[in-house]
């Protein structure tokens, strides 16, 4: 038994948050599902790759499109799934310091995203490759710039969950916060696009497409791949930060 | 032991609760009585630290909820009868709490016998009849063997085999030296379970009696009783 003296922490807070991640079976065929599709789409935009000029990578990466929506709806579910069922309250009662909370859902739904993600984009880049046709080249896993936009766009996955979960801590509410999210991610670059182009270097879709999993560079990301992966970071940890601020200050 | 002074809440202007004070003495069942909307509720959320009061003080066995080290295991609580994730099963939902409680696996197994719930343990809890559900949330409460229970109308929706089951494990509990506080709005299962009586109306406290003097007041009457303290307010 645990001495009097002792007091809960992160470590009980991110096993309590393990056991809620697992004991969901709707979370499991959701993300294997996403999976699927993710390499799926992957295999197509391999197969319909003709260009002898163009990025076959990038191309075999399309399925993060799908990925990213599914890491992120499942991101939002885990905030505000307990909300609509009142679990907050037990959750918060158990533990009363509820950035602890937050901090070991982060911790605990990010892991398992960066593993799902990182295991999609590389079934995806070998499903792709594989349906690649004889006429248009190959590229080398072996390449230093194909390894890191295929790992990069698997750590996107796992941002775009941690996205979900933190604009979900903020709204609380499933609906409201999928179609920010959503609107977020693919909305918000076309209105903003259309008064400045310089702006898609802010935008998380564009980076991902354009940046992250390019090998080739392309027109307007002029950017470090690594200086784009940083600036969706810092967008998350913001709508994370928020989300915990809310959440301490919010009554529950 | 639980102790409020001066506690005030209101939501968007409106006053919830209205500068409460009193004591809740271990050994002995405190119900706390009052119509839908009085005040009990958020009484009881506040007790909790679940929601901030504007004045005033909570305190349980001295400090404030949210110093407790082992929440769970000073104070156990039932707000809703379905407050756990519809798709996760009964011994799930009490095994994320045991984590977090750092609590052995032994006392989930012991928790689902002692409310009845072992053979459904493995069953999606959304799939609960309305005492089921109750039963798991009380599982919950007793999980950390607390000397507190905060429970918010247990005995909503039962049948008569759950609210009898239910009074016996209140007046147990109670008899083990535990401090029991019990909010209702059902008069007569306030009088079965009951050893003292908070009566609040309105957000604020109308009397701190007993059974037995509420029905004297009431001319015999307990409802009587009740009706002549609360009559006027909402």
């Amino acid at each position: 038994m645990i001495s009097v003296d002792t007091r809960y922490g992160f470590r009980e807070a991110a096993r309590m948050e393990w056991i809620k991640l697992r004991s969901l079976r709707s979370t499991r065929w959701v993300l294997a599902g996403g999976m699927a599709a993710t390499v799926a789409l992957g295999v197509v935009a391999g197969y319909n790759t003709r260009s002898v000029t163009g990025d076959p990578t990038s191309n075999v990466l399309a399925g993060a499109l799908v990925g990213q929506v599914i890491t992120g709806v499942l991101g939002v579910l885990a905030m505000t799934s307990e909300y609509s069922s009142g679990l907050v309250r037990v959750t918060f009662a158990a533990m009363p310091r509820r950035g602890l909370v937050l901090a070991a859902k982060t911790a605990v739904f990010g892991l398992v995203c960066l593993v799902a993600g990182e295991i999609t984009v590389v079934a995806s880049f070998l499903g792709g490759m594989a349906a690649l046709r004889s006429s248009v080249p190959h590229p080398s896993p072996g390449d230093p710039a194909v390894l890191r936009a295929v790992l990069m766009t698997g750590a996107y996955l796992a941002l775009t969950g941690l996205a979900g979960l933190g604009v979900g801590a903020i709204l609380r509410h499933g609906a409201a916060a999928v179609g920010v999210l959503v609107g977020g991610l693919f909305v918000l670059p076309l209105i903003t696009g259309a008064a400045s182009r310089a702006t898609g270097k802010f935008m998380p879709e564009l980076i991902a497409g354009n940046s992250l999993a390019a090998v080739k560079p392309v027109a307007g990301f002029t950017w470090s791949p690594w200086l784009e992966l940083g600036i969706v970071a810092l967008q998350v940890a913001a709508l994370l930060a928020a989300g915990g601020w809310l959440l301490v200050r919010r009554d529950a | 032991m639980i102790s409020v002074r001066g506690l005030t809440k209101s939501y968007g202007g409106t006053l919830a609760v209205d500068d409460l004070s009193f004591d809740i003495h271990p050994g002995c069942v405190t119900g706390f009585l009052g119509p839908n909307g009085s005040g009990k509720s958020t009484t009881m959320r506040l007790l909790l630290g679940l929601d901030e009061p504007a004045r005033g003080s909570a305190l349980i066995d001295g400090a404030p909820y949210a110093a407790l080290r082992w929440p769970l295991r000073s104070v156990g609580a039932v707000l809703e009868a379905r407050a756990f994730h519809p798709g996760r099963t009964a011994r799930a939902h009490l095994l994320a709490l045991a984590a977090a409680s750092a609590l052995p696996r032994r006392r989930v197994e012991e928790v689902l016998a002692q409310v009845g719930l072992a053979d459904a343990a493995g069953r999606r809890a959304g799939g609960f009849s309305l005492g089921m559900a109750q039963r798991l949330s009380i599982a919950a409460a007793l999980l950390g063997d607390p000397g507190v229970l905060l429970l918010d109308e247990p005995v909503n929706g039962l049948d008569p085999a759950g609210v009898r089951w239910i009074r016996d494990l209140i007046r147990s509990l109670a008899a083990r030296g535990r401090t029991v506080f019990v909010s209702s709005h059902l008069i007569s299962e306030m009088a079965l379970t009951a050893d003292r009586l908070l009566v609040i109306g309105g957000g604020r406290l109308l009397a701190d009696t007993s059974v037995g003097a509420l029905t004297a007041r009431g001319g015999g009457s307990l409802e009587e009783g009740f009706f002549g303290l609360t009559e006027g307010i909402r």
